[in-house]
């Protein structure tokens, strides 16, 4: 058996699929793609798909992660041609843009990813709010975070989840893009946004545009991408629209 | 509710533009945005183009109820296909938005509009529903104001869409009559086209005034205008339904497609990105049934029976398996396993499975790749199983997964009544169909019946529970602890069927039955009894026998928000009563009173190809307990289904299918728990 890692986006229309979607569409995608995918054993079968950390519904990502196992001696399949195939298969939007053979005994997804870049693309929020919101968050020595967790209030603190911080301005407004952990727990994009706690007003988070630019593991004490990217596809943004 | 949106009307030949964008923003504020992107794979890219003088004739095929429920429906995948070969038809999608998205809808002013161009529902020429169930006519009439198009066709213009319906509620579509421009009766796969010239033609000539592109559909056949006829009372009666336009028919007859094989559709069905029912591949195997159900309005209304020839099924399946991905099909029909070509379509399946199953072993894990044209294991489902050891048998040869449950449908609680009802299955054939599942791995069976049917006692009403506690037994020497789930229904009576002249039971009635069979179940363990609420039931029967004056009362309700009423949540009783008084009709009247012979029925106008002396004489056969055999094995009762069309039952054995004597009228000899035919591989092992 091989494993098979695949590195996919999610934008445009399809943002809003939510996670068990995507991997419906994805498991049908494999089949249809004719890729000899190993199943389980038991009276219900399932295709052996290992989905990486959830995406919310409503985000968008250029850094999706799934591993599928292969069945060895099977079917004709080459790990270089399995981008252009499979993505023949996924509806606009989802985008499979590079695919390696990992090797046995790697860690899952689950397990090694650690952190993860966002970028919170913010509509009408005066440039200057959101500056003196990241300074204050860059220097504070805790972030506290009131969460409500098996129906008890608890206070956990953010900062040692919370990486690098930049804000940019855009046309419409500001981006953030924030490197936030995953261990041990992820922190959720709103949750990080709810504690901006900035000085003038900030828009609804329904109204912010998220995306995951990269999850990232650690190899050997440096941080990688689990599957790196060729030059990007000059089709990825025209199928997404 | 809120006044009409004004859809501005673009220009004649230039697509309508997308909402999308102003939509994009309410996404994030409802729940499941999912359904409301498109981007199903299979739906085709919209062509807008055209060199009709006119432009083209673009047709928004609709569901009146949410896209879960809506996406699967095939009869509108159907047409959408076929309208989008014609060269100047162009087709897209809608579903009714949930209340969170409807309110945001209107707050910003946003309309109605399809999920594959998310263009406004106002600007197509024509909104096609299909209506299968009475409870979503409010939608209707709510969907038509979301469009922003006036509720009622007399107040429409030329520039408004035509407001089309189908489906098997269209039988009788007096109660919204006033809602809609045309209504088309029976199989919608020819007259589609013939509507989309009809509508070409008037474009072309510049959009004169509807009256014309209305007279002109009416000559139609399969085509009926409400406007073009007129409703005359004698009190609360019907006095007579005549043609008011010239050149209209005084009975308007339903389209029937002689050869499902020449209608392989849908070609390629739509895989939606979401969750939704029945998600799965379907493939229609027949249509039509004779086996005289007399409560089934399905059955009757869709005679004779058209079968698909078996190589063709073959080639759907295997085609559909491998351009969808999906990992089931379901074989579709009203009774599938009385197809005459059953056994080499399954023995076809379940030999791929094998294959599949081969290379799971060999492989050690499973897997997918070689296995036949199939991409993975597959598992098939017949939607309507036959009750008896046979249709076990092809459920066990078919469904290689886990072996949870299996559904029978007896209908009633004991044989008298299930001969008064045409359900011509004995105790017998139950028992042995609920022995072959227990022995065979099934751990629950349900049961499904109806209550309040003609001439039913209590002891038929608790016969169902005597039926329960025997298939309970029957499981006994099988598993420690044999499970049976009984669904309870209160019985509807349906136009074109020999019901049709029935008194419904009452609220009180339903719900005393209910309770009665609630305190017999009590004491039968291992037997589990859900049952439907009495008051939907009344609801659906106010409307599936409702005449025109219902119209204003079903305004009201969707006035006072009664929107999606097919959901329990939903559902508001109190609203439907109130809109009953305040427009001076009585429930009574309309859903408890037995008609007469000589009464002129709403749908009197109408016809199904059924004769109306053969349905009465049915009626009194019912009343007089008499069953009547499956036609397509016996001589012809005349029910005029055949011989009004010239067409033929399209069946290629002469011979009724193996097992039960249901249908057949013979007592077919029988070992209990012995199922003649062989198993299948099990998945993945």
């Amino acid at each position: 058996m091989t494993r098979v890692r695949l590195r996919y986006s999610k934008l445009g229309k399809v943002r809003f699929l939510s996670h068990r979607d995507v991997a419906r569409v994805l498991e049908r995608a494999v089949r249809r793609a004719g890729l000899p995918v190993a199943y389980s054993q038991g009276f219900s079968p399932r295709a052996r798909l290992h989905f990486g950390l959830a995406l919310s519904t409503g985000f968008e990502s250029i850094a999706e992660y799934l591993d599928v196992d292969l069945v060895d001696g099977v079917g004709d399949w080459d790990v270089a041609e399995l981008p252009e195939s499979l993505s023949a298969c996924l509806p606009d939007g989802l985008e499979v843009g590079a695919a390696t053979t990992i090797p046995a005994g790697t860690p899952s997804l689950q397990d090694a990813v650690s952190w993860c870049t966002w970028q919170l693309d913010i509509p009408g929020v005066a440039p200057g709010v959101l500056a003196a919101a990241v300074e204050r968050l860059g220097s504070a020595d805790s972030i506290p975070l009131d969460l409500v967790r098996k129906g008890k209030q608890v206070r956990e603190d953010l900062r040692p989840l919370l990486g690098d911080l930049v804000a940019e301005r855009t046309a419409e407004g500001a981006r953030l893009v924030a490197d936030l952990g995953t261990k041990p727990r992820s922190v959720r994009p709103a949750e990080f946004y709810a504690a901006l706690d900035p000085t003038g007003p900030l828009p609804d988070v329904a109204d912010v545009r998220v995306l995951r630019r990269h999850q990232w593991i650690n190899v050997d004490g440096t941080r990688r991408e689990p599957v790196s990217l060729g030059p990007p596809s000059p089709h990825a943004q025209e199928r997404a629209s | 509710m809120s006044a009409p949106m004004a859809a501005a009307r673009s220009a004649v030949s230039s697509p309508p533009g997308s909402l999308w964008d102003r939509l994009e923003p309410l996404l994030s504020r409802v729940e499941k945005p999912a359904r409301y992107i498109g981007g199903e794979d299979g739906a085709v890219r919209p062509d807008w183009s055209s060199d009709a003088p006119g432009g083209p004739v673009s047709w928004l095929f609709t569901y009146p109820d949410t896209y879960e429920i809506g996406l699967p429906n095939q009869g509108l995948q159907i047409l959408a296909e076929i309208v989008a070969e014609h060269p100047h038809g162009v087709a897209e999608r809608a579903y009714a938005p949930w209340v969170d998205l409807e309110a945001e809808l209107r707050a910003n002013g946003v309309p109605l509009f399809s999920v594959d161009g998310h263009r406004p529902a106002g600007a197509f020429d024509l909104i096609g529903f299909n209506l299968s169930a009475e409870l979503t006519y409010t939608n209707l009439v709510n969907l038509i104001d979301l469009a922003g198009v006036p509720v009622r066709a007399a107040e429409r213009r030329a520039d408004h869409p035509l407001v089309c319906v189908g489906g098997h509620c269209t039988y009788n579509p007096e109660p919204v009559a006033d809602f809609v421009d045309l209504v088309v009766l029976g199989d919608g796969e020819e007259v589609v086209s013939e509507i989309t010239d009809v509508v070409l033609d008037w474009k072309a000539a510049g959009r004169p005034d509807r009256r014309s592109v209305l007279e002109a559909l009416a000559r139609v056949p399969g085509v009926y205008v409400p406007a073009a006829y007129e409703v005359s009372y004698d009190g609360p009666r019907i006095r007579a339904i005549e043609p008011r336009w010239p050149g209209v028919p005084e009975v308007v007859e339903k389209r029937t497609i002689a050869d499902l094989g020449e209608w392989p559709y849908p070609q390629s069905q739509l895989v939606p990105l979401t969750e939704v029912v029945h998600d799965r591949l379907n493939v229609e195997v027949f249509r039509g049934c004779t086996r005289g159900c007399r409560f089934c309005q399905a059955g009757m209304i869709t005679r004779p029976v058209r079968e698909r020839p078996a190589d063709q099924v073959r080639t759907m399946v295997r085609e559909g398996l491998r351009r969808t991905g999906y990992d089931e099909v379901a074989l579709t029909s009203l009774s599938t396993a009385d197809f005459s070509g059953i056994a080499g379509v399954i023995g076809d399946l379940a030999g791929r499975q094998q294959d599949a199953g081969d290379l799971a072993g060999r492989s050690g894990s499973g897997a997918a790749g070689d296995a036949g044209d199939l991409c993975g294991p597959v598992s098939v489902s017949l939607p309507s199983l036959r009750v008896d050891a046979f249709g076990v048998g092809i459920a066990a040869e078919l469904q290689q997964g886990r072996r949870s449950g299996l559904t029978f449908a007896p209908e009633a609680g004991t044989w008298r009544m299930r001969q008064v009802i045409n359900k011509l299955i004995t105790d017998d054939d139950l028992y042995g169909a609920v022995e072959a599942a227990y022995s065979q791995g099934w751990r629950r069976v349900k049961l499904y019946f109806l209550t309040g049917l003609p001439t039913e006692t209590d002891q038929d009403t608790l016969g169902i529970a005597e039926l329960a506690r025997n298939c309970v037994e029957v499981g006994r020497p099988h598993l420690r602890s044999p499970g049976v789930t009984v669904s309870v229904g209160g019985f509807v009576p349906k136009p074109f069927t020999p019901f049709q002249w029935f008194g419904q039971n009452t609220v009180a009635e339903l719900g005393r039955k209910i309770g009665l069979l609630r305190d017999e179940f009590r004491s039968v363990r291992g037997a589990q009894m859900k049952w439907h609420d009495p008051a939907a039931t009344q609801v659906e029967g106010l409307l599936s026998r409702g005449d025109r004056r219902l119209g204003p009362v079903i305004e009201s309700v969707w006035r006072r928000g009664g929107t999606f009423q097919e959901w329990s949540e939903c559902f508001d009783l109190d609203l439907w009563a109130g809109a009953m008084a305040e427009h001076g009709l009585s429930m009574d009247d309309y859903v408890h009173r037995h008609r007469t012979e000589d009464e002129v029925l709403p749908w009197a106008h109408l016809s199904a190809g059924l004769h109306q002396d053969f349905l009465w004489q049915d009626w009194r056969d019912a009343l007089a307990e008499v069953g009547l055999p499956d036609c397509r094995w016996t001589p012809c009762y005349d029910c005029g289904a055949c011989t009004g069309y010239g067409i033929e039952h399209v069946v290629a054995s002469a011979t009724p299918p193996a097992g039960g004597s249901q249908g057949t009228g013979q007592g077919l000899a029988w070992d209990r728990g012995a199922v003649p035919v062989q198993l299948g591989v099990r998945g993945g092992s």
